[in-house]
């Protein structure tokens, strides 16, 4: 029950994207079209979930025993940097297939503040480890949600006359604005 | 003059959110009023222009293999000290700002600014460069947050100009998205016009 609660909050109520305004950039960056929306999100949760854990295993047995937790930031981003360029190596050695269908999308991924966010996240809420891997992983598709469903909107507006002044990234924004605010109608299902 | 150019390019031609669009997270999620987004932009001009001087200064003796990372360290020690300097002289700030402070890290911004130009030019230069964009992201924020405020709550930098509530989906997250949105519209015909 404890876990529905987080997954249900992490992938509606609280959804990264559009209430609590982490990712950004992929968001806009790479929602012209649902096909790489897709990969995105795939490579966003796998890294997602790997870092949840090592930064979680960090956090627990190096900083916290050696009294150095202000070194929070930048112990975290040199592990996710590293893990981002470690699963790049691995994957192109092992599944050439995935690497070529989400393999442009992970050096991205360094500096998607999603990941280092929800790294950071975890330790305001004081999650457990598994807490802390099924919280970081519904956050991550919770993301990947978000993205595919902008993603589909976006492609219909392509067609659409769109007033000038207002192409491109301000009616991709007005769009996520409407998109938010239909996410809103979820807060209130968990407490 | 030319550093004159260097210094405003930041506020209108370059503005790193409203024509760049970079660091939109914080942008979004800090400009529920107009303090908040003084704050958050003066603590990333701090990070700008601190890494830019850093990154310059070093760029002869750092290989070119591991810049990214060794910049991304120099941003983090930056970001860090300000958030100890935060928590200790502005705490309630910090507590409003929250995450995104150790996330200015992350701001591509910052990255940015130490790829395209500290690793290039003198450290004069990177100096003047980091106050400049650092200024123009704070002017950005400020004028978003300011309109939020405004038109969400009522009130500017805390004074209330109206009575009751104001419309109050632009405090939440989607009014977020959407200012931005007619923002970046707004900069677009500007730009055109000059």
């Amino acid at each position: 029950m404890e876990y529905f609660v987080i997954i249900i909050s992490a992938i509606f109520v609280s959804n990264i994207v559009l209430s609590q305004f982490l990712g950004i950039c992929p968001f806009l960056g790479v929602s012209n079209k649902v096909s790489t929306a897709i990969g995105m999100s795939a490579a966003v949760v796998f890294v997602i979930a790997l870092a949840t854990i090592v930064t979680w295993l960090v956090y627990k047995y190096i900083l916290i025993p050696f009294d150095i937790t202000f070194l929070q930031t930048i112990s975290f981003i040199l592990v996710i940097a590293a893990l981002v360029q470690m699963v790049e190596i691995i994957l192109k050695k092992i599944s050439p297939p995935l690497y070529q269908a989400l393999g442009i999308y992970l050096p991205l991924i360094t500096t998607n503040c999603a990941v280092l966010g929800v790294a950071l996240l975890v330790h305001t809420k004081e999650y457990n480890l598994l807490q802390s891997v099924v919280f970081g992983t519904s956050i991550a598709v919770g993301f990947g949600f978000a993205i595919v469903l902008f993603a589909g909107i976006r492609e219909h507006m392509e067609l659409m006359g769109t007033p000038k002044g207002m192409k491109g990234v301000p009616i991709a924004l007005v769009t996520a604005g409407i998109l938010s605010l239909a996410f809103m109608g979820f807060s209130g299902l968990v407490k | 003059m030319n550093q004159l150019k260097n210094f405003t390019k930041g506020f209108i031609k370059e503005n790193p959110i409203l024509v760049l669009l970079l660091g939109t997270c914080p942008t979004l999620a800090v400009t529920t009023s107009a303090i908040n987004g003084i704050g958050m932009g003066l603590a990333t001009t701090f990070v700008l222009v601190g890494s830019n001087v850093v990154v310059s200064a070093v760029k002869s003796s750092v290989p070119d293999k591991v810049r990214i990372p060794a910049f991304v360290v120099i941003i983090a020690s930056f970001v860090t000290i300000v958030q100890l300097l935060m928590q200790a002289y502005t705490p309630s700030l910090y507590d409003a700002l929250g995450i995104f402070i150790p996330l200015i890290v992350v701001n591509c911004i910052v990255l940015g600014r130490a790829e395209a130009f500290a690793s290039k030019q003198s450290v004069l230069s990177s100096l003047i460069d980091g106050l400049g964009m650092g200024l123009g992201f704070t002017m950005a924020l400020f004028l978003l947050g300011s309109v939020r405020e405004a038109l969400g709550n009522g009130s500017l930098l805390g004074y209330k100009f109206i009575e009751g509530d104001g419309i109050l989906v632009f405090i939440l997250s989607p009014g977020a998205f959407i200012a931005l949105g007619y923002f970046i519209a707004l900069m677009n015909r500007i730009k055109k016009t000059t």
